[in-house]
């Protein structure tokens, strides 16, 4: 059996607002395998949002273990946090964060703009290649204030892939976005797991957890469901199913 | 991050609000512009006065009775020494460490030639006079020491008096002028020193034998004061001390005595001077220094102002990979880029005012290429010791409440 990517082992998250801890996170053990797609869910304030936090190396638990790609995170310092974010993780929101009057593929350069190992040339390339990859080939030189939602979360998927990341974290992704672009963005998500990487996305819309493999349903801090979809919708198809979009330039 | 994307960054953002940069720069571009045009100011104040000391002779000692020094007790009046040409003939003969030395006698007088006539210092000295002032001839030449011994009435003239007296048409050389109306007969006329270190005319002077006028115009036997040059500038201080020491002698004081003649070199009354115009300097430039502060503070209050309504640009960057570092230079840059700017356009309008300074007002403005170092390095310090708090600020922001700011 593979390593996993994530080995979770009873992690908790205690926050203390005034006089009360909150627990967000209660004794959460997981383990997350390459190349699956896992679908998270759960109402608000179930803990998600802390638990992709945790996994996205943006906070540190309280107590507890996590293994990323089989390294021990949880006791790495503020700058060495952000090495393992640049070089192992790929992040997409819900609500885009593209920096503004900043072109799409200066968007995408930014993860490659802080290393130091890759050269002026090679950010363009890779960042070109990362656009043509996400369908925005022809739009590398937009702002985000141009073009749509839809094609800026493209840009913000080209961008969590530019790193060559092994594992993407995506929070609710498709919160903003209507049905057919959801699917498409979907599609993406599907096209980058298929190409091996591992995708953890946090949805409360059932019909896109239907797409994942695998379905982890958060409740009080606590997993209370984790189960593996045998037969995940293929966006290709359900888009194909969807009627034809009206005539919009 | 790489330096040059640093400073894209920080051009773009500063482009981004153009006003509010431009009145940021403001606060630094007026403290550097005032930095330099204060120092320059001062510079020049100091080398006028340096080049107008000098233009007295440098390595020059006088020697005048009375007890110089500030306070105590003096000696009474009428006590003091009186100097005769046999001190001066005494020192000459001893003192190894003085060139040339001179007694003089000085008086205004009224002198007249043709329909004209003009009030002037006139001076008697020896012909040393010359040597130990450098002053050199425009025209003609100087008295002999035969005309000297013989009270000859002939005159060295300054160009103040040329002019008051002759006009710009006649040379004065040869023509015979009246000093309390007694002829004089101008053999030469004195190149033009110029102002002196307190503003007085240097060329409004007639200079003649000391015999001529300790005889026949003042009318006394004693000398007014005497005019030495030391033979080197180092020298100065053993040629005062020898004619301290022969002085005493003569006049019959001990070695603890306060002597009731003062020996001045001209060591003293640049040192003298020289305080004065730094003076003058520390206080413009700590005027100029408070400005360039409150333009700092002007640097730090738009750049916390900055880092707060980036909070989600910093967030995002942490989240794709930045680490503190990368933050802080971020906006360290931006910072220094502000004050760097301003500090430009503050060095060019500081050498515009200099020199408009110097053509409009007619003041000695110096500008030197330290001073312009200078506040170009504090303005750059300026932005890194104000845009450094901002910029720790942003680079210790967590990123999660980064990504979550509204």
């Amino acid at each position: 059996m593979d390593t996993p990517i994530v080995a979770v082992r009873n992690l908790c998250k205690t926050y203390r607002m005034g006089e009360m801890d909150v627990h967000a996170l209660r004794d959460v053990t997981l383990d997350i395998r390459p190349a699956e797609f896992v679908a998270i869910s759960g109402a608000s304030g179930s803990g998600k949002s802390t638990f992709m936090n945790i996994l996205g190396c943006l906070d540190v638990p309280t107590s507890g273990s996590y293994l990323l790609d089989g390294r021990e995170v949880q006791k790495l310092t503020r700058d060495e946090l952000s090495l393992v974010r640049n070089r192992k993780l790929g992040f997409v929101f819900q609500s885009f964060n593209l920096l503004s009057r900043t072109t799409a593929l200066e968007n995408v350069e930014l993860p490659l703009l802080y290393r130091r190992d890759v050269t002026a040339k090679d950010v363009r390339a890779r960042a070109e290649a990362s656009l043509q990859a996400v369908g925005l080939g022809e739009r590398v030189l937009h702002h985000p204030n141009q073009l749509s939602g839809g094609q800026q979360q493209r840009v913000a998927i080209a961008r969590s892939m530019v790193n060559d990341p092994v594992l993407i974290l995506a929070d609710e992704p498709t919160g903003n976005l209507d049905t057919r672009s959801s699917i498409e963005i979907i599609g993406l998500f599907q096209g980058l797991n298929r190409r091996g990487i591992t995708v953890v996305l946090v949805t409360h819309e059932t019909d896109i957890a239907a797409f994942a493999t695998r379905q982890v349903v958060f409740k009080d801090g606590r997993v209370i469901r984790d189960e593996v979809n045998g037969s995940p919708l293929d966006a290709a198809k359900e888009l194909a199913r969807l009627p034809k979009p009206e005539a919009v330039a | 991050m790489k330096f040059s994307a640093l400073l894209l960054i920080a051009f773009r953002s500063l482009a981004r609000n153009k006003l509010r940069s431009v009145l940021t720069m403001l606060g630094i571009i007026i403290g550097v512009a005032a930095v330099i045009a204060m120092l320059s100011v001062g510079q020049g104040a100091k080398s006028s006065v340096e080049s107008s000391i000098a233009s007295m002779g440098t390595n020059v000692l006088t020697v005048f009775p009375g007890a110089g020094g500030t306070g105590g007790v003096r000696s009474d009046a009428g006590t003091t020494s009186r100097f005769t040409e046999d001190d001066v003939e005494a020192i000459r003969k001893e003192a190894e460490a003085v060139r040339y030395i001179t007694p003089t006698a000085r008086m205004s007088a009224q002198v007249k030639f043709g329909g004209q006539n003009w009030r002037t210092s006139v001076y008697g000295a020896y012909p040393e006079y010359l040597q130990i002032r450098s002053w050199n001839l425009a025209s003609g030449s100087p008295y002999s020491a035969a005309e000297e011994r013989g009270a000859a009435k002939v005159c060295l003239m300054g160009k103040t008096v040329v002019k008051n007296l002759f006009g710009d048409s006649t040379s004065p050389v040869g023509q015979t002028i009246r000093i309390k109306n007694l002829p004089f007969r101008v053999i030469g006329v004195l190149e033009e020193k110029g102002q002196g270190s307190f503003g007085q005319d240097q060329d409004d002077i007639i200079v003649a034998p000391y015999s001529t006028v300790q005889k026949k115009i003042v009318g006394g036997t004693y000398a007014q004061n005497m005019f030495a040059s030391a033979v080197s500038e180092p020298a100065i201080a053993e040629a005062s001390a020898q004619i301290d020491e022969i002085l005493r002698r003569r006049f019959h004081f001990g070695v603890g005595d306060l002597p009731d003649f003062t020996i001045r070199t001209q060591t003293e009354l640049a040192q003298a001077m020289g305080s004065v115009s730094s003076t003058l300097t520390v206080l413009l430039s700590s005027i100029a220094a408070i400005s360039l502060l409150v333009g700092g503070i002007g640097i730090m209050n738009i750049m916390l102002v900055s880092v707060t309504e980036r909070t989600r640009e910093i967030g995002i960057r942490l989240a794709v990979g930045a680490n503190g570092r990368d933050i802080l230079l971020q906006f360290l840059v931006e910072a220094v880029t502000i004050s760097f700017c301003g500090g430009l356009i503050g060095v060019a309008l500081g050498v515009g005012a200099s020199s408009l300074l110097s053509s409009l007002q007619g003041w000695a403005v110096k500008l030197s290429p330290v001073s312009i170092l200078i506040a170009f390095a504090f303005s750059a310090a300026t932005g890194i010791f104000f845009g450094w708090y901002p910029a720790r600020k942003a680079a210790r922001l967590n990123p999660i409440d980064a990504l979550r700011f509204e």
